[in-house]
C-alpha cells in the first residue's frame, strides 16, 4: 500500500469537499438555533391526544398579541412553539389557553436574550481560536527534534489544516442539514465542534508521533518513512474510530431526541478526524518537504 | 508473582470494590439491601437538565447606583432573592452575582426539580420591600392571642419551653412573640445604611440615614416608641428589631448590638437593598421539565452503557488477554473517574455525560495504542514480559501528546465559555487526567506481574 503516491487524489477529493462545504455555507448558511440568536421555544405535550395544529394556532392568536410564530408537531402528542420573543405573561397566557382544553405537560420552556446568543457566538469563536494558537505551539514545541527535512511547526500547521478540514465539512453538511431538513445549531453543536478539534487534533499527533520516531531512527527517504508509519499506524487509527463510534452509535440511536444533533455531529466529525489525519494531515507533509 | 506486588494487587482490588460501592447512587445500594455506611452516602449533583429545573438570568440595571457602592448593591439583591428563593423549599438552589466586567452585572438562579416556574419568575423579579414597624400596644396583642385557639397557644408555650427551658404562661407570651404594625415609614425614605466602627471599642454597627421626609416620620416614630422595638422588614420577612433608646431627630440613627463584622455588613447590605432597589431584567429563561429530564438521562445511560460493554467485547475480542486486563482497568477507570465526581463534585449534565464518554474513548484509544505496540514489540521475544516495557514506552509519547493537546483545549473551554460548554470540558479534562494514570500506572502493572507469571510464555494469548 503506498498512501503517498496518490497524495494528489485526496487533495482533490478534500478541495472538492471544503469549496462544497463553503458554498454550502454562503449560500444557505447555519441555521442557527435561539441559544446563537435569542428567542424562545416552548415545547409542549397534551397527554391524551393532540389538538388539531390549526386549532391551537388560532389559540394562541387569541390568547398573545404578537402572533407571528411557529407552530411544528413534535413526537405523536407534543407541540414545539418558536417565537421571537415570549415574555412571561405570555408564556402563562398560552400555557392557559392549552390547559384549559385538556391536561399538559410542559415539557420545555426556553427564553433567550439577544445578548446571550452573540455572547456565546464569541465564546466559541474565541476558544477555537485560542484552541488553533496553543495547539500549534505545542505541536511545535513536541516535535522540535525532528525539524527535518521540515521545520517542527510545520506539523502544526499540517494538524491545524487537517482541522479546518474536518470542521468545514462539517460545518458544510450541516448547513445543507438546515437547509433542507431544518436542522438548528445550538450549543450542543458547538461543544460537538469542540470536541472534533480535540478527537482531530489527537489522531494527527498519534500519527505524527510515529513518523517522529521513525524520523529519528531510520535513515530512508521522507515519503517512505511517512507510508511506513501510516501503515503502522492505521489499525490503532481504525480501531480507536471504531471503539468511539460504538458509543456513539449507541448513544444516538438509544440515547434520545436530547441529545441526538449533538452524537451526530460529533458521528461525523470523527469519521473526518480519522479520514484526515492519514489523508490530508501526513500528505501535506510530504508536500511541504517537496518545496 | 513477588509478595509486594500481591499486596499492592490486593490493595487495588479492595479499593475498586469500595469505590464501587462508593459510586452507585445510595437508593440503588439500598434496594439490593447492600448496608452503605454513612461516609459512602453522598449523591450525584445532577445538572438542571438532567433533573429538571428552571435556570433564570438576569441583567441588572445600576444606572441609579454609586460606582463604588454596585458590588455591594448586587450582594444585597443577591441576599434578598436567596431568601426568597428559599420560599420554594428546592435543594441547593443557586443565586449567584456575576460580574461581565465594565460594571455590568448579572444575577444568576437556578432551581432544581419540581417548581412552578411562573410563580417563581414572578417572585423574583418584584423589587425588594423595605419598611419599619413599631410594636403593637399591649391591648391588641391580646386581642390577637385571645382570639387563637387554646391548642395553638398551649403548642406555642411547649414550644418555648423546649428552646429556653423557661416556663411561660399565656400572659408572657407577648414577650416572645413580638407583633408589630405597620407605619408610614417604607425604602422609599430611607436613603442608605453604612457599616461602621465605634471608636473606642471597634466593634461594628450600622448608620442609617433618612432623607428628608423620612427624617420627620422617623422622629415621630421614635418619640413614640422610646424604649420599645422598631423592626425592618425586607420582604415582608422580619430581619432585625433594634430597640429605640431616644428621640431621634436629624434623620441618622445607629443600629447596634452584638454583631459580628459578617452580620453587620450583611444588615446594611440588605438595609441598602431595600432602599436603592436594583432593577432587574430577565434576559434568559430556560425551564426544563422533570419528564424531559428523566426520560433523557435513562436513555442515554442505558445507550452509554450499552456502549461500554461492547467496546470491552471488542477490545477482548481484538486483544484477547490483554483486552481483558484493559477491560478490567477501563472498570477501575470508571470506578475512579464516578469517585471523583460525586467527591468533587461535578454537577453532572447532559454535556457533562458526552464528555465523560469522549474520555473513555480517549482511555481506550491509548490502551490500543499500547496493544498495536505490543504487537510490534513481541515479534523476536520468546516472552511476553519484555515486550511490555518497550510497548509502554513507545507509546507513550503518542498518549501524551494527543491527552494534552485535548487537555489544553479543555482547559481554555473551561475559563472562556460557561455553562453547557464547560461541564462538557470539565469532565473530559478530569477524565483524561485519570485515563492516563490508569493505562499508565493500573494497566501497566497488571500487564507486568501476569506477564511475569507463566502466562507471558505463550506469546500469542497476548493481542491479536
Amino acid at each position: 500500500m503506498n498512501f503517498i503516491k496518490y497524495s494528489n487524489i485526496y487533495f482533490i477529493l478534500s478541495g472538492t469537499l471544503i469549496l462544497f462545504s463553503i458554498v454550502f455555507l454562503f449560500v444557505f448558511g447555519l441555521k442557527l438555533g435561539i441559544d446563537f440568536t435569542g428567542g424562545s421555544i416552548m415545547e409542549i405535550e397534551f397527554e391524551k391526544e393532540r389538538p388539531k395544529i390549526t386549532e391551537l394556532r388560532s389559540d394562541i392568536k387569541k390568547s398573545i398579541k404578537n402572533s407571528d410564530f411557529t407552530l411544528q408537531e413534535s413526537g405523536s402528542k407534543g407541540i414545539i412553539l418558536r417565537k421571537n420573543t415570549i415574555s412571561e405573561k405570555d408564556h402563562k397566557k398560552i400555557v392557559e389557553a392549552f390547559g384549559g382544553k385538556e391536561k399538559i405537560v410542559e415539557k420545555r420552556f426556553e427564553a433567550i436574550g439577544p445578548i446571550i446568543g452573540s455572547e456565546l457566538k464569541k465564546d466559541t469563536i474565541f476558544s477555537l481560536f485560542f484552541g488553533f494558537i496553543f495547539i500549534t505551539f505545542y505541536v511545535a514545541i513536541v516535535f522540535r527534534r525532528v525539524s527535518r527535512p521540515v521545520p517542527s511547526w510545520q506539523y502544526g500547521i499540517a494538524a491545524l489544516v487537517a482541522l479546518f478540514h474536518d470542521i468545514l465539512i462539517t460545518c458544510g453538511i450541516f448547513a445543507v442539514f438546515g437547509h433542507f431538513w431544518g436542522m438548528e445549531v445550538n450549543v450542543p453543536f458547538a461543544a460537538a465542534l469542540l470536541t472534533i478539534l480535540g478527537y482531530s487534533i489527537n489522531d494527527s499527533i498519534v500519527v505524527f508521533d510515529r513518523c517522529r520516531e521513525n524520523l529519528i531512527r531510520s535513515k530512508k527517504e521522507f515519503n517512505e518513512i511517512l507510508n511506513n508509519s501510516l501503515k503502522q499506524i492505521l489499525a490503532r487509527s481504525l480501531f480507536t474510530s471504531i471503539t468511539t463510534l460504538i458509543v456513539l452509535f449507541a448513544l444516538y440511536f438509544f440515547g434520545g431526541e436530547t441529545i441526538s444533533a449533538f452524537i451526530l455531529t460529533m458521528i461525523i466529525g470523527i469519521i473526518l478526524g480519522t479520514y484526515s489525519s492519514i489523508f490530508v494531515a501526513t500528505p501535506l507533509l510530504y508536500k511541504f518537504a517537496r518545496r | 508473582m513477588g509478595t509486594k506486588n500481591l499486596i499492592l494487587l490486593g490493595c487495588i482490588l479492595i479499593l475498586t470494590l469500595l469505590g464501587g460501592l462508593f459510586i452507585l447512587p445510595g437508593r440503588l445500594a439500598d434496594e439490593i439491601g447492600i448496608e452503605t455506611p454513612e461516609f459512602l452516602k453522598k449523591e450525584y449533583k445532577l445538572g438542571l437538565d438532567l433533573q429538571g429545573g428552571i435556570h433564570l438570568l438576569y441583567q441588572a440595571d445600576l444606572s441609579k447606583i454609586k460606582e463604588e457602592e454596585r458590588e455591594d448593591a448586587m450582594n444585597g439583591l443577591r441576599d434578598v432573592i436567596e431568601r426568597r428563593v428559599d420560599f420554594f423549599g428546592v435543594e441547593e438552589p443557586l443565586v449567584q452575582v456575576q460580574n461581565m466586567g465594565d460594571d455590568k452585572y448579572r444575577l444568576i438562579v437556578e432551581l432544581a426539580g419540581v417548581i412552578d416556574p411562573d410563580e417563581a419568575v414572578d417572585m423574583i423579579g418584584e423589587t425588594p420591600y423595605l419598611d419599619f414597624r413599631e410594636e403593637m400596644p399591649e391591648k391588641e396583642k391580646k386581642q390577637i392571642l385571645d382570639m387563637m385557639p387554646e391548642e395553638t397557644i398551649g403548642q406555642m408555650i411547649k414550644n418555648i419551653k423546649k428552646e429556653t427551658g423557661e416556663k411561660v404562661e399565656k400572659k408572657d407570651l407577648p414577650k416572645y412573640f413580638p407583633m408589630y404594625n405597620p407605619t408610614k415609614l417604607t425604602g422609599e425614605y430611607f436613603k442608605r445604611a453604612r457599616l461602621e466602627f465605634d471608636q473606642t471599642t471597634m466593634s461594628p454597627y450600622i448608620g442609617i440615614e433618612f432623607n428628608k421626609k423620612g427624617s420627620k416620620i422617623f422622629e415621630e416614630l421614635t418619640e413614640k416608641n422610646i424604649d420599645k422595638q422598631i423592626a425592618i422588614y425586607i420582604d415582608n420577612q422580619l430581619i432585625s428589631a433594634p430597640v429605640v433608646q431616644e428621640k431621634i431627630t436629624g434623620g441618622k440613627a445607629q443600629i447596634t448590638g452584638q454583631f459580628t463584622v459578617e452580620e453587620a455588613k450583611a444588615l446594611s447590605r440588605n438595609l441598602n437593598a431595600g432602599a436603592l432597589p436594583v432593577q432587574i431584567e430577565i434576559i434568559s429563561q430556560q425551564n426544563v421539565g422533570p419528564s424531559l429530564g428523566e426520560e433523557s438521562i435513562e436513555k442515554s445511560l442505558v445507550a452509554g452503557l450499552a456502549g461500554i460493554v461492547l467496546i470491552l467485547l471488542f477490545m477482548i475480542l481484538i486483544y484477547r488477554f490483554s483486552g481483558l486486563l484493559a477491560a478490567f482497568s477501563l472498570l477501575i477507570y470508571a470506578i475512579i473517574l464516578l469517585s471523583l465526581f460525586k467527591l468533587i463534585p461535578v454537577t453532572l449534565t447532559l454535556s457533562g455525560i458526552a464528555g465523560f464518554i469522549l474520555s473513555l474513548g480517549m482511555a481506550v484509544d491509548a490502551n490500543i495504542l499500547v496493544f498495536e505496540r505490543l504487537r510490534e514489540e513481541k515479534k523476536g521475544v520468546g516472552n511476553i514480559y519484555y515486550a511490555i516495557n518497550n510497548a509502554f514506552f513507545r507509546a507513550w509519547t503518542a498518549i501524551r501528546d494527543g491527552n494534552l493537546t485535548t487537555l489544553i483545549i479543555c482547559v481554555i473551554l473551561f475559563f472562556i465559555a460557561s455553562g453547557f460548554v464547560q461541564g462538557f470540558a470539565l469532565t473530559l479534562g478530569v477524565g483524561i487526567i485519570v485515563s492516563m494514570f490508569t493505562v499508565m500506572v493500573v494497566m501497566k502493572f497488571f500487564m507486568k506481574i501476569f506477564g511475569a507469571t507463566k502466562l507471558g510464555k505463550y506469546n500469542k494469548i497476548w493481542t491479536r
